[in-house]
């Protein structure tokens, strides 16, 4: 029996340039990237391909020394046209040329009934051999999950509150039977349950709502509700020596997909998104690739940041950059590389603050739509101000005192206060919200790779 | 406002990294920001879009919600001249002895205040941080309209230098510098801040028959028989109803320039609670633990001065403009919400103790907050240690 969580803490930004509810033709990528940098916990990449090799969708092109079984494999077919390191050569990034239409490697296939007969090792030998591993992120620490452990659950997000978010049930829609083999298969590799956590005020996607065999839990409130971290929290937190996976919906559609038709499938739907965006909507495109194509002709402005992801916990990347790993938004917003005479007391009803600081009055208008650009708004100060962090943490976590902590690197303080239990997206709203401006998701990070590392 | 973009963007080179006024960056830094926001964005990773609060924002909402105390204070300031002479006066004269009277302190307040931030920023090499701008505010408030102006450069040097820099700057202090700076003069030039200096008579003014500046805390203190009866008859002479509960809610009564008024220190609390500056919290706890307190010592106590009705408590002195000005410091309160209860509690608590037990100290609030500053760390401790425990628990479970 699933939970019922509500939440009250949190803040919804409500940005203007939400994606049309419509999937937009649009021309294949031309390039695609594979970027060790997507991933957290790799020890140090080495290359399998040169430059020249052609390679098939679900073809090897990097692992890690350290993780060898765990393979990054091409999301397409073609030929890898430049593998770019950098210092010490540390490896950046492997572009592939896309052929036009895949070619791609057979894997085994199954019937569902077939699935329900495999064991947990065959399944992750698969899994791993064909390039869906890297869908699982393993708590604590948000990092590759390590497939020689046994999670004590597994919990999928099934919605998504980040500002500007795409919609799930339009990303995922028609992939019902993938997605029920996804959680079959998920179900072997856990001592546990697999929680699916699906948002209570919007409709649930007929791909989440018929699954069977799932823990149905169901939240409500503002954003940081979508992020796993803070349903594990509730659900069946995470204390030291626990290991818990998060995996999205996609990963477990690509299993599904593997078991069941037997190839690599990266195709994903990409919400591009954002006030510059003449026609915000939905693309098809495939995972890693370059935006190049999904930019062309759609911006209204030329001063812009792309962003892989979201304006909360998203990448900048250029404009024939490619989008993250993980990542089903791009997001393209105003430069704000310009000064203000005296900005920080000029009131402004396109200013937004959670804080309905002087001048500012956006809590009148709660369904206004800001467009708002990545000026930071001020400069880094000293921590003052108390209480804002906890206003926007639905958690039962000290923000303030274990960001300190990490700042001392106390690291038994870090554990008592709970660092085990949250990554970066679990902090962005501190971010966010932080009058002194300081970079809490990379102090977070420095915490949680202390810890890793010691 | 490009000219001025421009001729700051020509000079910067002079106090970047290698340039001949190197050691002055922070100083210009801190000019260069108060004039334009920083056109500085977003990192690669992360949040890419801010709120637009920050700290020079922030503090400035806390001297927008001290104007009311601090115009009602400089009216008062005039109000109490001309009843202390027995004149009559317009508002617009009333007004303007505050005016002739505050504004010295007021900018001998900054200028020092921040004079002393300048120079530790340029040796310390850490930006110009912005507490001072509320600081340089609450002082003035917080003194007597008759103080010396070099006692006031001296409270807020010794404030800022002892009381902040000495701990490492803005968000590392353990007093709140305000009441350092009221704490050093209370104990240094006693005479000029403690009893009957809470009037500005004027030179050689002469005041009218029976005139007292005594505030009705020392009234109170010095009661034998019904303390409300004796504020009550108390200016019955010069100055009728002066202390009566309405008015001293209202604030026209000597004490210092910006505390007498309990109504303006709730206005400027509905600013800092609106607005989210202010924690709510640490406001209500202060008012209800003095309530509360005077409530129990109305019922356990036994000199006149434990009698006074718990509600006068509310009123009388600067307990308001403590609990909304001084206890909300989020520097030096609890950072835990739960340990803002405590801290809010206790500061109310020990106010009417020290107000009613300590003969030495009519007033209390000053002392019940810097206690409480210190013993912040301390209700802290006992809340994330609670948090930690409830963790640890959980995980044997």
């Amino acid at each position: 029996m699933g939970k019922f969580i509500r939440l009250k803490k949190g803040f919804n930004i409500n940005l203007a340039g939400k994606a049309a509810p419509k999937i937009a033709d649009s021309e294949p990528a031309e390039t695609i990237s594979l970027k060790p940098s997507d991933f957290h916990g790799l020890y140090m990449p080495k290359v399998v391909v040169k430059e020249g090799d052609i390679v098939k969708a679900g073809s090897p092109v990097f692992h890690d020394k350290k993780l060898e079984s765990i393979q990054f494999t091409s999301p397409v077919s073609g030929e890898v046209v430049e593998i770019k390191r950098g210092e010490k050569r540390l490896l950046l990034e492997v572009k592939i040329l896309a052929d036009k239409k895949s070619d791609y490697v057979n894997f085994k296939k199954f019937s569902i009934s077939e699935i329900g007969n495999l064991s947990a090792e065959n399944i992750k030998a698969q899994i791993l051999e064909a390039g869906v591993w890297p869908n699982f992120v393993q708590r604590p620490f948000g990092t590759i999950a390590d497939p020689a452990v046994t999670p004590k659950a597994i919990h999928i997000s099934a919605f998504d509150t980040h500002p500007l978010a795409p919609d799930y049930s339009i990303l995922f829609k028609g992939q019902d039977q993938f997605f029920q083999a996804g959680v079959d298969i998920l179900k072997k590799l856990t001592s546990g349950a697999v929680n699916l956590n699906v948002h209570t005020t919007s409709d649930i996607a007929t791909v989440f709502s018929q699954v069977k065999g799932a823990e149905v839990n169901k939240f409500s409130g503002p954003h940081p509700a979508s992020c796993v971290g803070v349903q594990i929290h509730h659900i069946d937190p995470i204390s030291k020596g626990d290991i818990v996976w998060t995996i999205n919906p996609f990963g477990v559609i690509q299993i599904g997909k593997l078991f069941l038709n037997g190839v690599y499938d990266a195709s994903k739907i990409v919400a591009v998104v954002g006030s510059e965006v003449k026609a915000p909507q939905y693309y098809k495109t495939v995972t890693s690739a370059s935006i190049k194509k999904l930019v062309a002709n759609n911006l209204s402005s030329e001063n812009v940041r792309f962003i892989s992801g979201n304006p909360l916990t998203g990448t900048r990347i250029e404009s024939d950059g490619h989008i993250g790993f993980h990542d089903h938004q791009l997001t393209v917003l105003p430069e704000g590389n310009h000064h203000e005479f005296i900005g920080w007391i000029t009131p402004g009803a396109n200013k937004l603050s959670f804080q309905r600081a002087w001048g500012l009055f956006s809590f009148l208008t709660p369904s206004k739509e800001f467009k708002l650009d990545t000026n930071t708004h001020g400069e880094p100060r000293a921590f003052v101000q108390t209480g804002v962090f906890e206003r926007v943490m639905p958690m039962d976590i000290l923000p303030t005192h274990l960001i300190k902590s990490i700042l001392a690197e106390d690291v038994d303080e870090m554990e008592a206060l709970g660092i085990y239990e949250v990554i970066e997206e679990d902090f962005a709203l501190c971010e966010f919200v932080d009058v002194s401006k300081h970079n809490i998701q990379d102090i977070l990070r420095d915490g949680l790779e202390l810890i890793r590392k010691s | 406002m490009n000219f001025l973009r421009k001729r700051l963007d020509s000079v910067k080179h002079n106090f970047e990294k290698g340039g001949k006024l190197e050691k002055y960056y922070f100083a210009y830094e801190a000019m260069d920001t108060f004039l334009f926001s920083p056109n500085t964005t977003a990192e690669v990773k992360g949040v890419q879009v801010r709120d637009a609060i920050d700290l020079k924002r922030l503090m400035m909402t806390v001297i927008f919600a001290m104007l009311p105390c601090l115009i009602f204070g400089m009216w008062n300031v005039g109000r109490q001249h001309f009843i202390a002479i027995g004149q009559t006066a317009s508002v617009g004269e009333e007004f303007w002895i505050g005016i002739i009277k505050t504004l010295p302190i007021i900018i001998v307040s900054y200028a020092v205040g921040l004079g002393v931030e300048f120079i530790f920023s340029t040796i310390r090499k850490h930006p110009v941080n912005e507490g001072y701008l509320v600081t340089g505010m609450l002082i003035p408030l917080v003194m007597p309209a008759g103080i010396p102006l070099w006692q006031v450069a001296i409270a807020t040097i010794f404030a800022v230098i002892i009381g902040k820099e000495a701990f490492g700057g803005t968000g590392m202090n353990v007093l709140n510098v305000a009441l350092t700076a009221r704490a050093f003069l209370y104990f240094a030039y006693p005479s000029q801040i403690s009893g009957e200096v809470w009037t500005f008579l004027g030179d050689g003014a002469k005041t009218v028959s029976g005139y007292s500046g005594a505030t009705p805390l020392a009234l109170a203190a010095q009661s034998t028989g019904n303390v409300v009866n004796d504020l009550n008859n108390f200016g019955a002479g010069w100055a009728d109803g002066i202390y009566s509960f309405w008015n001293m809610f209202l604030g026209i009564m000597p004490g210092c320039i910006g505390e007498t008024s309990t109504l303006m220190c709730l206005i400027g609390a509905a600013i800092l609670v609106m607005t989210g500056v202010g924690s709510w919290k640490i406001i209500f706890s202060v008012f209800a633990g003095a309530f509360g307190m005077g409530l129990f010592l109305n019922a356990v106590g036994t000199n006149p001065f434990t009698q006074m009705p718990a509600h006068y408590h509310l009123v009388i002195g600067g307990l308001a403009f403590g609990a909304v000005f001084m206890a909300t410091d989020p520097v030096t309160a609890t950072q835990t919400e739960t340990g803002k209860w405590v801290y809010g509690l206790l500061i109310g608590v020990f106010t009417v103790l020290i107000r009613v037990f300590n003969p030495a100290y009519p007033e209390g609030i000053m002392l019940a907050i810097l206690l409480m500053n210190v013993f912040a760390p301390l209700i802290d401790y006992f809340v994330v240690a609670a948090n930690k425990k409830r963790r640890i628990q959980r995980a044997t479970v």
